[in-house]
């Protein structure tokens, strides 16, 4: 539509951009390495009942910038409204929505599970099968590194779980773009 | 240059004239600097006081206000004044001192985390962690709290540093921050779209807020409004964006707005929102918000577009640049403006039928509605009106009829009480030619009346006119009208005197209980040169309406009651 021209646009017609994704997202921000910046980030969060499933913070090639990625439900957040009032925080510097088709995420956990003698061959062929790494072994316990998505490790969950899980760490997830941005 | 020196030739390198403040151990070496700025302190009676009154000054001049407080309580003293900054987008900024460097974390004498206290309420904020940053953050923290959507912005200093010598060149240079570029101009497509919605809403209504004013944009509101017959109606924060006196505004809306002007939101099919934000006391229920109208929303802050009302059209930008754009496109659109004949015909029964109303006070009593048309004819209509927080500010908000901006000075979004008096002061100190009259509550007054002395000792001729109902009126309202008037811890009683009050602090005592006086005494308050405290009895137990019950929509609101005629 040019300026000028009468074409109406017809009230009836006009929507609201759709709020509630449904789905899980992944935020990639870029912040300010500064004193203080992952408080007003969290701060921001919880006082505006945000809730964050997932954070990992950490360095990036520039050393005055660090990322946060942060996982949240789309479902229960507009995601819109959470990216727009991170924006207004001046030590954010970019947020990325990651598209789940474009972007690798990873995660990583480490696994204490209880091994006695009999199923430790059970345990040593789950962790082959999901490609985990076993970095530890004690006279009852055994402990496994995997890496891999959010939901690869909470399928090793489920397999190693029945054998008794003493105790599970994981990191939250960090993603990156697909091919070059 | 010894870095508190800096950091007064910062400020007077951001054009600062005033500043309120107290001195404290913390900010020893910025009250030693002050010594030789140049540029007015004012020594208020307490830190939030002084936070309120560098509120006052920013929002009567456009300019930003500036407050000192020192470490611990102090800084903890101004927090309701930046918390309330926040919530009115206030450009302002706060330097505190803080203990010295090697005790920060220890719990020193007065020590407090003010940065991180303040984190929720606070456009930005900066801890000084080496004196050489204190120029640049300065002219930071300038940039922050003024441009884009206003607000409050916190500078931390620990003793020490201030004391450090660095070198010093002013800040001239346009700012750079890479996480901080609001937008301003506005999508002109999304403009062309809103223009063509207007082309063809019936029933359009345009509802302005504190950004139209934030926005210095009440001239392109104007021409906006202008360009078709549109009706204007303004939140409590936009009231002055659009005179009251003109015949295409329906007054405020809200919860204590007027019947036409929030049943035109209920049937309007297009909302033209300018500088507003959808806050709870506008909305009612959100859910039966104005269920027939699309929403084109102007905003300077993304963050408000659908946060609380989805945006058929939204536009970002600031509304001195937008309006034009999209009065410009739409006159181009050469609409006919017959098309709303029958609008105005709905709007003008509801007026007729509908208008603001109160039972006139009987034998010389004084109605608090009465009062505020007192002094609108007291004071030409033309004065800076603060209040405090409570039933005279919506009296006041309903019945002063603000023509300009930055004329109508009060705590909108946190609703301070105790905001009228140190708000006044700031107001008079950046205009000391205007007329600044503080319409306080007497629940509201007492909250900060220790700046009567700032008044007096640094001749700050405020008029306060209290309306003394003997009550904390809006809470006594609600308790009558909803808790089944269970009055709890809502009388105020005969203390103080306030007049007497007003003497002891060395400003002059004024009481009115006679209708028949009030105006020719105001008139007298006004003209007498120097701070009066005008003590007006009211009647005790008057409410006020309309009001839209907490929790309803906007066709469930109530009128003021009428006595039949016998």
């Amino acid at each position: 539509m040019e300026a000028g021209t009468p074409q109406v646009v017809k009230l009836e017609d006009l929507h609201v951009a759709g709020q509630l994704s449904g789905r899980k997202h992944i935020l990639s921000i870029l912040v300010e390495n500064k004193p203080g910046v992952l408080a007003r980030v969290a701060g921001l969060f919880s006082r505006r009942g945000f809730n964050i499933d997932t954070l990992a913070v950490g360095p990036t090639d520039d050393e005055s910038v660090s990322r946060i990625t942060l996982t949240l439900d789309g479902a229960v957040h507009p995601i819109d409204q959470v990216t727009k009032q991170l924006h207004k925080l001046v030590n954010v510097l970019k947020i990325r929505d990651m598209e789940p088709e474009e972007t690798v995420a990873r995660e990583m956990a480490l696994f204490k599970v209880s091994s006695a003698v009999e199923n430790r061959a059970e345990i040593i062929q789950f962790a082959e099968i999901f490609r985990a790494k076993i970095v530890d072994v004690a006279r009852r316990t055994m402990t496994i590194e995997v890496t891999g998505s959010a939901d690869k490790i909470e399928a090793f969950e489920r397999m190693v779980r029945p054998h008794g899980l003493v105790e599970m760490v994981r990191t939250g997830e960090i993603a990156i773009g697909r091919g070059h941005d | 240059m010894r870095a508190a020196d800096t950091l007064m030739e910062s400020l007077k390198a951001e054009g600062v004239k005033d500043v309120f403040g107290i001195p404290g151990g913390a900010n020893l070496p910025t009250y030693d600097a002050l010594v030789d700025a140049d540029f007015r302190h004012v020594q208020v009676r307490h830190e939030q006081g002084g936070g309120h009154a560098a509120e006052g000054y920013a929002k009567a001049s456009g300019r930003v206000g500036v407050a000192f407080a020192t470490s611990g309580p102090g800084a903890t003293n101004l927090v309701t004044a930046i918390a309330d900054a926040m919530m009115d987008s206030t450009p302002t900024v706060f330097i505190t001192g803080q203990v010295r460097t090697e005790l920060i974390g220890t719990d020193g004498f007065q020590e407090a985390d003010i940065l991180g206290a303040t984190l929720p309420f606070v456009k930005h904020s900066f801890a000084v962690t080496d004196p050489r940053q204190i120029p640049e953050y300065v002219h930071q923290a300038f940039h922050v709290a003024s441009t884009g959507r206003p607000g409050p912005v916190l500078l931390d200093i620990p003793q020490d540093l201030s004391r450090a010598d660095i070198d010093y060149a002013p800040r001239t240079e346009p700012v750079e921050m890479p996480g901080y570029k609001p937008s301003t101009e506005g999508n002109i497509k999304q403009i062309r779209i809103a223009a063509k919605a207007l082309a063809s809403a019936r029933r359009p209504i345009f509802y302005t807020g504190g950004g139209v004013i934030n926005g210095n944009a009440s001239a392109e509101l104007r021409e906006l409004a202008d360009s078709d017959r549109f009706p204007v109606t303004s939140t409590l924060m936009g009231l002055g964006g659009f005179p009251a006196s003109s015949d295409r505004f329906l007054g405020m809306l809200g919860m204590h707005g007027t019947w036409t002007a929030n049943r035109a939101m209920d049937n309007a099919d297009l909302i033209v929102a300018i500088g507003a934000r959808f806050d709870d006391r506008i909305t009612g229920k959100l859910s039966e918000f104005a269920p027939n109208a699309k929403v084109i929303h102007i905003d300077i802050d993304p963050a408000e577009i659908s946060k609380n009302v989805g945006a058929h059209i939204p536009i970002v930008g600031d509304v001195k640049q937008v309006l034009p754009k999209l009065t410009r496109e739409y006159r181009a659109l050469q609409t006919d403006s017959s098309r709303l004949d029958e609008w105005w015909n709905t709007l003008r029964g509801w007026q007729e039928a509908h208008p603001l109303y109160y039972e006139p006070g009987k034998d010389g009593e004084i109605k608090p509605q009465f009062m505020i048309e007192a002094l609108h004819r007291a004071t030409g209509g033309d004065a800076i009106i603060t209040s405090d927080v409570g039933q005279h500010q919506m009296w006041t908000a309903q019945y002063y009829g603000f023509d300009k901006p930055r004329r109508w000075i009060n705590s909108g979004g946190l609703g301070t009480m105790g905001f009228g008096l140190p708000s006044a002061i700031g107001a008079k100190v950046a205009c000391p030619d205007e007329q600044v009259v503080c319409v306080a509550g007497d629940g509201s007054l007492i909250m900060n009346v220790q700046e009567l002395a700032t008044c007096v000792t640094e001749d700050v001729p405020v008029k306060i006119f209290l309306q003394n109902n003997g009550y904390m009126g809006m809470v006594r309202q609600w308790q009558e009208l909803f808790w089944d008037r269970r009055y709890s811890s809502v009388e105020m009683g005969a203390s103080p005197d306030w007049v007497k009050l007003a003497e002891a602090f060395g400003a002059k005592g004024m009481r009115c209980e006679e209708s028949a006086d009030l105006e020719e005494q105001m008139v007298a308050a006004l003209e007498h040169d120097g701070p009066v405290l005008l003590d007006v009895r009211t009647v005790p137990e008057e409410n006020c309406y309309p009001m839209i019950p907490p929790g309803n929509a906007a066709r469930d609101m109530v009128e003021a009651p009428r006595k039949t005629v016998s």
